[in-house]
Parts: C-alpha cells; sequence; structure tokens
C-alpha cells in the first residue's frame, strides 16, 4: 500500500469525471426533474379547477331540475284544471243539447198530435156527412146542414 | 484457486493484494519489479479499473441525460433520476450556499465510489485467472508474473486520491470564501482566544497546532475509512476463498461465509459511498461558512 504516482493519475481521473458530471450529466437531469414537477403541479392544479367547475356545474344542475321540477308540476296542474274545465263545460254542452233535443222532440210530437187530430176532426166531419147522408137519403140544403155540421164537430 | 499449485495460503493471500505495477527504474519502464522504485509507480490495474468505472457512469449518466423524457421516463431514467434527486436532496440538506460544484461532485464521488466497491463482489479468483491465461497464453509470460488487484478502493492510492482532491476544494473555496486572512484566522484564532494580546499571541502556535491536524485529518480520514473497510473486505474474501481448497467441509463452509459476506456487502458498498459523499458535502459546507 504504498502511495505512488498512481494517486496523481486518479485524481485527473477524478476533476475530469467532476467536470464532466457537471457539465453534461447534472444540469439535464435536474431540469428535466423540475420541467416533470412543474407540469405536474401544473396537472394538480388544472385538476383542482376542473373539480371546483364541476362542482359549480353539478349545482347548476341540481338547480335546472329543481326549476324544470316545479314548472313541470305548474303544468300538470293548469293541465288538470283545464281538464276539469273541459270536461265541465263539455257536460254543459251535452245537457243543453239534451235539453234542446228534448224540446225538439216534444214541439214535433205536439205537431203531430194536432195533426192527427185535424184529421181526426176532418174525417169524422166527412163521415158524419156521410152517415146524416145515409140517414136521410134525400137531398137536403147542405149549406144548411152544414152550420150543423160545423157545431157537432167542434163538440168533438 | 491460484494456477500455481505450490503457492501456500500466505502467498496466495500476497499474490491477490499485489498491484500490477509499472515504473520507471534506471533500465527504464518495467513491470512488476517495482520494490525500490519509489514514487513514480504506477498501479496499472486500480487505474484501469477506476477509469473504466468512472467511465461507465459517465457514459450512461450521460445517456439518461442526453435522452431525458419528461412524460414518460423509461427504468433506468427513473433509476438514474432517484439516484440524483436522493445526492441532490442530501447537498441541500447540509450545504446551505450557492455553489454548482458540489452536487455533481457529491454524484461523482457517490456512484463512482459505489461502482468501484462493487468490484468486491466479483469472485476473487475469476478476474485474475483471465489475467493470468491473457498473460501466459497470449503474451507469453511467466505464471507468477501475472497479477491483479481488481477492487480500485482496496488501494489507497485511489481512496486519498479522491480525498485529496476534495482536500483541496476545501482549501480553495475556503481561501476563497474567506480570503487567506480569514482563512488564517481560522486557523490561528480558534479554539482558544483571550481578549489580551500579548495570551492571543501566545496561543496562535497552540491553536495553530490543533487546527493543522484538524484540518489534516480530514482526507486523511476519509481516505483511510474507505481504503480500510474495503481493503477488510477484499481481504476477508481471498482468507475464505482459501477454504475452498480445504476439502468438502471447508468447501461448504467456504460457500456459506462467503455468501453471507457478500450479502453483508449490500450493507457495506453503499455505506461507505454514502458516508464518503456526505462527508465531502459537510466539510465542504465547512468551507463555506464564515466565522
Amino acid at each position: 500500500m504504498n502511495v505512488n504516482a498512481t494517486l496523481i493519475i486518479n485524481m485527473i481521473f477524478f476533476a475530469a469525471f467532476v467536470w464532466f458530471c457537471m457539465k453534461f450529466v447534472w444540469p439535464h437531469i435536474m431540469s428535466a426533474i423540475k420541467e416533470r414537477q412543474d407540469k405536474i403541479a401544473e396537472g394538480l392544479a388544472a385538476s383542482e379547477r376542473s373539480q371546483k367547475d364541476l362542482e359549480l356545474a353539478q349545482e347548476k344542475a341540481a338547480e335546472l331540475l329543481r326549476e324544470a321540477k316545479q314548472q313541470s308540476a305548474e303544468i300538470v296542474d293548469s293541465a288538470k284544471k283545464r281538464h276539469a274545465e273541459i270536461v265541465d263545460s263539455a257536460k254543459d254542452d251535452a245537457r243543453s243539447e239534451a235539453e234542446k233535443i228534448k224540446n225538439g222532440a216534444m214541439a214535433e210530437i205536439e205537431q203531430e198530435v194536432n195533426r192527427a187530430r185535424e184529421q181526426l176532426r176532418s174525417k169524422v166531419a166527412t163521415l158524419a156527412v156521410a152517415g146524416a147522408e145515409k140517414v136521410i137519403e134525400r137531398n137536403i140544403d147542405e149549406a144548411a146542414n152544414n152550420d150543423l155540421f160545423e157545431k157537432l164537430v167542434k163538440e168533438l | 484457486m491460484a494456477s500455481s499449485e505450490n503457492l501456500d495460503s500466505v502467498g496466495y493471500i500476497k499474490h491477490h493484494l499485489q498491484n500490477l505495477q509499472v515504473c520507471k527504474t534506471e533500465e527504464g519502464w518495467v513491470w512488476n519489479e517495482c520494490q525500490g522504485a519509489g514514487f513514480w509507480t504506477f498501479n496499472v490495474d486500480s487505474l484501469f479499473f477506476a477509469f473504466l468505472l468512472g467511465a461507465i457512469f459517465c457514459f450512461s449518466f450521460w445517456r439518461v441525460a442526453k435522452n431525458a423524457k419528461i412524460d414518460n421516463p423509461g427504468r433506468w431514467q427513473s433509476m438514474v433520476e432517484m439516484i440524483v434527486e436522493f445526492v441532490d436532496k442530501s447537498v441541500k440538506d447540509t450545504f446551505h450556499g450557492r455553489n454548482p460544484l458540489i452536487a455533481p461532485l457529491a454524484l461523482t464521488i457517490f456512484v463512482w465510489v459505489i461502482l468501484m466497491n462493487m468490484m468486491d463482489w466479483v469472485p476473487v479468483d475469476l478476474l485474475p485467472w483471465v489475467a493470468e491465461q491473457t498473460n501466459v497464453h497470449v503474451l507469453g509470460n511467466e505464471p507468477h508474473t501475472s497479477y491483479l488487484k481488481f477492487l480500485p478502493t482496496a488501494d489507497v492510492n485511489i481512496t486519498f486520491s479522491l480525498s485529496i482532491g476534495v482536500f483541496l476544494l476545501i482549501l480553495f473555496y475556503s481561501i476563497k470564501v474567506k480570503g487567506i486572512g480569514g482563512f488564517l484566522g481560522e486557523l490561528t484564532l480558534h479554539p482558544f482566544s483571550s481578549k489580551n494580546k500579548f495570551v492571543q499571541v501566545l496561543l496562535i502556535p497552540v491553536n495553530l497546532l490543533m487546527e493543522t491536524i484538524g484540518l489534516v485529518a480530514k482526507p486523511i480520514s476519509l481516505g483511510l475509512r474507505l481504503f480500510g473497510n474495503l481493503y477488510a473486505a477484499e481481504l476477508l474474501f481471498i482468507l475464505i476463498a482459501i477454504l475452498f481448497s480445504t476439502g468438502v467441509g471447508g468447501f461448504i463452509g467456504g460457500f456459506i461465509s462467503y455468501m453471507g459476506w457478500a450479502i453483508f456487502h449490500i450493507l457495506v458498498i453503499p455505506l461507505q459511498a454514502f458516508i464518503f459523499m456526505m462527508l465531502t458535502i459537510v466539510y465542504l459546507s465547512q468551507a463555506h461558512e464564515d466565522h
């Protein structure tokens, strides 16, 4: 273990390696690490930001949903009201229509009755005249008798 | 076991702890015959593996740095970034000044020392065997001349080159931040000081002695700690490897203890690298502090 000139040569190697490391190795690796750290920090900040954005969006969505629910409830309510109204008015319409039809029918019946009565009356008159003609069998003053028959017919 | 049959245990250990050396003698550059060669000897194996591992570190991290993806990092990039962030955090926790050198320095020390320490896991005879085969069959040398000590941090030159490099930076930044006067003041006026000028002057040598010892102890302890740990680890691996040649019982015992020692080094290897890195940061941060 004698100290000899090996020491000097190796010191030169040492200096050369340190110089090389200082010049070509250390700065590049450190800058790569630094750059990556910056990038990661940036990414984390971005994710935090987007997290916040997401929260806001969720809040907004919840609000919109609440509003929509309210609106739909209102719509349903008004629809129900409208439905009731329509049903009511339909009922009214139907009732009045039925009344109208009934009235028309009544009037027609009345008319028919009157007409039948009229026909009957005229038929009875002619029948009475024919009967009287047959009974009497002779020419009588028709004019004088008509009055009489008229009176008879009215009494019917 | 090593190939030379008549190597005894001591020879085996010595052989494994011998660096492949080249040195300048009166007959020119020679291999291995460097016992008295003095300072101008080079441990070729330590230098080779230290450089190889450092280059692997630089190249693999440089590739990641060049192709760094921001969105979709691969496994390799993730691992590199984990290490870089770990070092960065260690530096930021301890060092509060602004200095673009400290963090890359700490990263280089951490990864390089880990990689060098990890050579400890390579079986003690594998690379020396390859070296010997090459030496004998390719280069045509005698088998006993093939030395290879492939664990660079078990070579005191390698650990001291790191710690002395750190020491020079400590001196440089101490003087740069505090000025020469401030630095000398720190060395001479602490820890003992007095309001009385005369007593203060008397205290200067005492302070200088204590502070200098404290200062010099930093690189020595830094280098010796790493060296001691890995040298001991390597030595124990070699001792366990001797067990393999002592019969079936020795083989089983050796296998179990080799594995246990290797598993224990999952802790030791990164821990030693971390301690070296951490102390470097602490020392340099102290150098930047102005009292």
